[in-house]
């Protein structure tokens, strides 16, 4: 099985400030990937560089036949591609969700509306909100805004999907639905890589766990890697980790 | 001494002044669309143009705000017209009125944009719009609705203020009462009518507004809460 | 260029200030009792106030300016001079505004404050003047310097309805006999400009001190 995503050696500093110090790992297709460790260890920036909201300066990083540290990568195609979800959900506040889902379908696909409209009717069924259709975002929960939002991406109908910590923002009870939704997508075998701190849900959906600690992946494997850690760190993290 | 008051002498003229009012609101309607467009354009080059470009904005936005709208208006229209250009009157009083409120606009289009999130922008990056399309449809449009308010405000300001173009010789409600005044001497029941006229053209322009409002912004006609 | 007209202009800029701050000093003054009138506990007080705003803010300058000029003589008083007549309407037209804005920052403190001070036990003029009004100052200095930019530029109207001989007044009168309007109403902007632009920032600066000192 060849890898969809692929990581080598990956640099990147802000300033001097240097936050992925030769990042390498895989992701094959159908895989769901979670990128563990403490704030600051670098996980959101490596994710973000993943769709090339920020640009790498070292090593090398192909995400679905995109080689992102070429200077002429066709961006388009690459976010064609690549679906990502925020921790902020990032919901267009003036639309409704039918017209947030089906903005770049019809933009970027140049969708007729009455196709873009039966792909909105797909997705907004695959997160439950089928009722919620004509709502605007701040009339719903954060845990559906956040189902809106994946529904969003999932329109563009992409190879990948990334997400940014995205129960982070929620309490526990609306976690719990969003998760949901990511666990059927996983089911339905969509390829996905998460930054998170839901350990239970890493150790429940994820096929590879990769531990990141201060910039670089300190440990990698299975989600059983979890329950027996090899470092020490990764076994301080993950009892830390439980009792919160 | 008791003062006779004639109104009647003053509102027997009521063609006329009608025919002011009607060049009024055309002034106004004209320098409004006029003005939302240079204003969004500006604001547009202002926030995400090159230095060079919004250094000119700025330049343009600071004059026109620390300067009285009658200098500009004696500045753009003596001006042309020393250069032996000859502007229909009411064009001249467009451009004059167009330069001033575009940089009002401006400024207030500016505050909209900067307010918007920089999530916004990346969710809209994600998902492949082009630049664009980022800025007509994640950008502007909600920088707009949410700015609203402030804008239906200064244009009501500028409906007013367009009796000042009266100056450069426009016969607008203002300047047609100049008519009036000379040939019937009763300056103060001219301006009690013209006040009370003013009146109620502010208050049909900020009805205009808000029920234009309504139209273009269906969020604000579903939910009736501010963006 | 001549220099007489230069030295016009200069005078005409120095009539423009001194109605300017005439028009500050009494339109601050009727505007901060139209802004405590405009929060006056008695309905009628604040509804007669809000009316006034509401009024003053729907009729163009001009229209004041002539309402001010003729007025008098038809109460029987002589016709007021161009500069009497000039102060007398922007000073009900920048009470309605500056009332507005003050009205604007007293809330703005007022309530949360407001109830602090009632359980302290101070009536209601002494809660206004030991507690409320010092912390409204401090969040109205920007609004207030940024209007006087307004009144700066609202001065030029005075040379139309009652002819009072100020900056653009003067510039106008040369340009008629130099038909260099170019020129002229250049050198007038940029006098009018050198008056405004340093109150302009000024009161960004002040405000940006206040955001960052509310943070």
């Amino acid at each position: 099985m060849s890898p969809i995503v692929e990581l080598k050696d990956v640099h990147k500093s802000f300033g001097s400030l240097e936050v992925l110090k030769g990042v390498t790992f895989e992701v094959n297709k159908g895989e769901v990937a979670a990128i563990i460790g403490q704030s600051g260890s670098g996980k959101s920036t490596a994710l973000r560089c993943m769709d090339r909201l920020e640009t790498i300066q070292g090593g090398s990083m192909l995400i679905c036949g995109h080689q992102l540290h070429d200077t002429d990568v066709d961006l388009k195609a690459l976010r064609r591609d690549v679906g990502i979800v925020f921790q902020s959900y990032n919901l267009f506040p003036h639309l409704t969700v039918a017209q947030n889902i089906m903005l770049a379908p019809r933009m970027v696909k140049g969708m007729k509306q009455r196709d873009a409209r039966e792909i909105a009717d797909t997705v907004i069924a695959k997160v439950g909100l089928r009722e919620k259709m004509d709502c605007y975002p701040e009339q719903l929960s954060g845990g559906q805004q956040q189902r809106v939002a994946i529904a969003r991406s999932l329109a563009m109908e992409p190879k990948l999907m990334l997400f940014d910590e995205v129960t982070s923002a929620l309490d526990p009870q609306l976690t719990g639905e969003v998760l949901r939704v990511m666990e059927q997508l996983a089911a339905d075998g969509m390829t996905m890589i998460l930054v998170t701190h839901e350990m239970a849900f890493a150790r429940k959906v994820a096929d590879r766990v990769i531990y990141m600690r201060d910039g670089k992946v300190h440990e990698m494997g299975s989600s059983d890697i979890l329950r027996t850690p090899a470092t020490p760190e990764l076994a301080a993290f993950v009892s830390e980790s439980a009792e919160h | 001494m008791i003062y006779n008051f004639d109104f009647g002498a003053v509102l027997a003229y009521w063609p006329l002044l009608l025919e002011g009012v009607w060049t009024t609101l055309r002034l106004t309607l004209f320098s409004t669309v006029f003005g939302i467009l240079v204003g969004a354009f500006c604001a547009v080059v202002r926030t995400g143009g090159p230095a060079w470009a919004r250094w000119i904005v700025s330049l343009y936005v600071e004059f026109i705000r620390n300067t009285p709208l009658l200098v500009q208006s004696y500045f753009l229209i003596f001006g042309i017209a020393s250069m032996g250009i000859r502007l229909p009157i009411l064009l001249g009083a467009v451009i004059a009125l167009t330069v001033n409120i575009g940089a009002y606009t401006t400024e207030i289009v500016r505050a909209g944009i900067e307010s918007i999130h920089r999530g916004q922008l990346e969710a809209a990056t994600c998902l492949g719009l082009s630049s664009t399309q980022t800025y007509l449809h994640v950008i502007i449009r909600p920088a707009l609705e949410r700015v609203y308010p402030a804008l239906s405000s200064q244009y009501v300001l500028l409906m007013l203020a367009s009796s000042i173009v009266s100056s450069v010789g426009v016969e607008e409600l203002f300047g047609i009462s100049n008519r009036i005044q000379s040939e019937t001497y009763r300056n103060f029941e001219i301006f009690v009518v013209l006040g009370v006229i003013y009146l109620l053209l502010a208050v049909l322009v900020r009805s205009g507004f808000a029920l234009l409002g309504l139209a273009i912004f269906p969020r604000r006609r579903t939910l009736g809460t501010p963006l | 260029m001549n220099s007489a007209y230069i030295l016009s202009l200069l005078q005409g800029l120095w009539a423009t200030v001194v109605l300017s701050v005439l028009t500050f000093l009494f339109g601050g003054l009727i505007g901060f009792m139209v802004g405590l009138a405009r929060i006056s506990p008695s309905w009628v007080i604040s509804r007669g106030a809000a009316t006034y705003i509401q009024v003053l803010q729907g009729l163009p300058l001009l229209v004041l300016m002539g309402l001010c000029f003729y007025g008098p003589s038809i109460l029987g008083y002589n016709s007021l001079s161009p500069l009497v007549a000039a102060t007398f309407a922007l000073t009900l037209y920048s009470s309605a505004y500056l009332g507005e804005i003050w009205r604007g920052c007293i809330q703005a403190v007022a309530k949360p404050q407001w109830e602090a001070a009632e359980c302290l036990g101070l009536s209601r003029w002494q809660r206004m003047r030991t507690v409320i009004l010092p912390q409204a100052l401090r969040i109205a200095v920007p609004p207030t310097v940024g209007f006087m930019v307004q009144i700066v530029k609202n001065t030029s109207i005075a040379s139309l309805v009652v002819g009072y001989a100020e900056l653009s007044y003067n510039a106008k009168i040369i340009n008629n006999a130099t038909f260099e309007p170019f020129l002229y109403f250049g050198i007038a902007a940029l006098m009018y400009f050198a008056v405004c632009y340093p109150l302009s920032v000024q009161s960004r600066a002040l405000e940006r001190k206040l955001n960052v000192a509310n943070r």
